[in-house]
């Protein structure tokens, strides 16, 4: 039966590509591609992120049930492929993504909108070997259709009435029932994947951190670990232990930040207003003993900018004994607010089924009984020494994502707790090797699983950068979950949800 | 049982709010003095009123953040009387973030277009000034001046929200002067 062979199984006779570290890359012919998307159909493989290069598609897959990662690539003989979205709706927006970058064809694609393209740059197809001219006029962007009586159209975006980043929705609602929602994104498209190539891997670091300002240790700490397994650089234990410390400082103070905004969008500013302060402690804390609140350029590839001072430790005991008694009280405050959980109880349903048929991850994925956290799986230093616990729910609506993240603050306290009392001593960075190489990591940030692929030369230049968004997995399932809600509770799934705008465009 | 939200109120009435306790930052910039500066000139120039309207123009959203924690309860930029709005049609000064996007440029003059005269430009962070480490991408047009006049620029990636209040202030001076 399809999807019963394991992911290595299927790749054995596959051609090896070098130099691909710590994740094996495999490289399929077009009949060898072709088996594989027609196994995608019904396999327990999980696609994690799909990409392009001039010539070539790569598909990184991770089989659920024995935890392996392999990279797939397929040269396209005549800048086509076939699409793997035909049978995983999560790669459609990505193979459109593709064609419109580097001008690979998805074959049997059936949406053949641009995506990121909006007719509006000066070459269409830039990464691709020869880019074409540009679009005379910006492209218009048919929505998908919704028919039937009574049926009106709300176009919202892309600038929106808050300080929010920008995006196009489109909602068809009836009365005040959205029948569906679409999406329109690309508003922030700044072309990463192009400014890395040919810079140092010291200069895409900075960029790296820059992919979403909300996770920029998360992705600071993708990028370094990626170049690392490049490299082969061996990282000081004591660096790994500070990464984990910032990487749960900066998953804390988003965390509580967005039940504050959700609680907001509920018309119950209240929280807002106490999560605003507690995560202004958590920043001045970042700023003091970091120097930078959102703790940016910290995590290099080798290690660590700066050495945790020493006053560090008591400053952050206190902030966590002062968070721990603050967050409690939030806890108690939102479970005990009937007028506040009939809002969010109930409220934007994301069924288990459609987020394991996304590979959703993070509070999206963990609210609707899809416990992955790649702190765990396929895990990194230090979090298999700090027994992490992975809080997951059922009910995958507002209220379940609220809570979720309520756990997941309460673990990141205590994480940071455990990092603390057992910090190595030692340095914290070392040099990297000139080496080439290429590498993959992938790393949990507050709002899922981040993956940066990359390949460096001998020169300690990037060739190739590739990071990829947990967003990318989320956006489509927030169209579902707001289907059959009223408009008006739109702000507030969206908030449980707060994809990212900027690591999804890049 | 009390409610928790009586307990809570009856707190934030006993303990005052925490925005004075904020604003006494270690900062060298002295947070405090600069939101009595903000505050007094505010008053005099504007009338107690000044609203701003922001667009992100491609930012990776760290500024965004910055200006979420302006306007929460720490530094409580409303106390001056300076606030968002939702409309560009009800507000004086255009905070752009971002090295703008391509995507973006319409959306943005758009929005530009929409607000009365007289207006302001701000454009908040190092990308908003020349593209920063974006600047030469394909995808952007490299800081709001290749866009909108820019009235002033507030540097930093991102601001920290004390420089986002000192730069409103520089803001108010020239408004003053012209």
């Amino acid at each position: 039966m399809i999807g019963q062979d394991s992911l290595v199984a299927f790749l054995a006779e596959a051609e090896t590509v070098e130099g691909s570290h710590p994740y094996p890359r495999v490289r399929l012919d077009r009949v060898g591609w072709q088996s594989l998307v027609a196994r995608l159909a019904g396999s327990e493989w999980c696609l994690m992120a799909e990409w392009g290069e001039q010539d070539e598609v790569h598909v990184a897959l991770r089989d659920e049930r024995e935890g392996d990662i392999r990279i797939v690539s397929h040269r396209c003989v005549d800048r086509r492929f076939v699409a793997i979205g035909t049978v995983r709706p999560a790669a459609i927006r990505l193979e459109r993504a593709i064609r419109d970058l580097w001008g690979l064809e998805p074959e049997g694609l059936d949406d053949r909108r641009p995506w990121f393209d909006h007719g509006r740059w000066p070459s269409r197809q830039p990464l691709a070997a020869r880019p074409r001219d540009p679009s005379p006029t910006p492209f218009a962007y048919p929505f998908l259709p919704a028919e039937g009586e009574g049926l009106h159209q709300i176009p919202v975006g892309p600038v929106h009435a808050g300080v929010i980043e920008p995006g196009h929705f489109r909602f068809h609602a009836q009365g005040e029932t959205v029948v569906r929602l679409e999406a329109r994104l690309g508003y922030t498209h700044k072309g990463i994947s192009g400014l890395a190539a040919g810079r140092t891997v010291e200069a895409v670091a900075r960029l790296a951190g820059r992919i979403s300002g909300d996770s920029t240790v998360a992705y600071a700490l993708a990028f370094a670990r990626a170049v690392e397994a490049a490299t082969g650089a061996e990282v000081p234990r004591r660096a790994d232990w500070l990464r984990a410390l910032m990487a749960e400082m900066e998953r804390l103070s988003n965390h509580l930040i967005d039940i504050g905004g959700i609680c907001n969008d509920a018309a119950f500013a209240v929280m807002l207003a106490h999560m605003s302060v507690l995560r202004e402690r958590i920043l001045g804390v970042n700023r003091a003993l970091f120097g930078h609140r959102l703790l940016m350029d910290q995590v290099v590839p080798g290690g660590v900018v700066a050495d945790l001072p020493p006053e560090g430790s008591e400053t952050i005991k206190q902030l966590l004994y002062e968070l721990h008694k603050e967050i409690e009280r939030a806890r108690q405050l939102y479970e005990n607010t009937p007028s506040l959980s009939d809002r969010t109880q109930g409220t934007g349903i994301l069924p288990s089924a459609l987020a394991n048929r996304f590979g959703a991850g993070g509070v999206v994925g963990r609210a609707s009984g899809r416990g992955h956290d790649a702190r765990r799986v396929p895990g990194y230093p230090p979090y298999e020494m700090l027994d992490l616990a992975v809080p997951m729910l059922l009910e995958g609506d507002v209220n379940a994502r609220v809570m979720i993240r309520f756990a997941e603050a309460a673990e990141s306290l205590r994480l940071i707790n455990r990092i603390l009392l057992e910090l190595p001593d030692g340095p914290v960075r070392a040099d990297l090797p000139r080496r080439a190489g290429e590498g993959m990591a992938l790393v949990e940030s507050f709002r899922g699983e981040v993956l940066v692929w990359g390949r460096v030369d001998a020169e300690g230049r990037v060739v190739r950068l590739h990071a990829h968004d947990p967003s990318w997995f989320q956006w489509p399932l927030l169209e579902v979950a707001i289907k059959g809600n009223i408009v008006a509770d739109f702000p507030l799934c969206n908030k449980s949800f707060n994809c990212s705008y900027s690591g999804h465009d890049q | 049982m009390i409610p928790p939200i009586s307990k809570l109120l009856f707190r934030a009435l006993t303990r005052g709010p925490y925005t004075r306790r904020g604003a006494v930052s270690p900062d060298p910039d002295g947070a405090a003095e600069l939101a009595r500066a903000v505050g007094d000139r505010a008053r005099q120039k504007l009338g107690r009123s000044l609203a701003i309207r922001e667009v992100d123009a491609g930012s990776c959203n760290g500024c965004e953040l910055e200006i979420h924690a302006v306007n929460g309860p720490v530094y409580d930029l409303e106390r001056f009387g300076i606030r968002f709005v939702a409309s560009p049609r009800h507000a004086d000064v255009l905070l752009v973030t971002g090295p703008v996007t391509a995507n973006m440029v319409e959306a943005l003059q758009r929005t530009h277009e929409a607000v009365p005269s007289p207006k302001w430009v701000v454009a908040l962070g190092d990308c908003a000034r020349d593209g920063g480490c974006f600047a030469g991408s394909y995808a952007v047009l490299g800081g709001v001046a290749a866009v909108l006049p820019v009235d002033l620029h507030i540097p930093g990636c991102p601001p920290e929200p004390t420089r986002i209040l000192s730069g409103l202030l520089e803001l108010l001076e020239r408004a003053a002067k012209g």
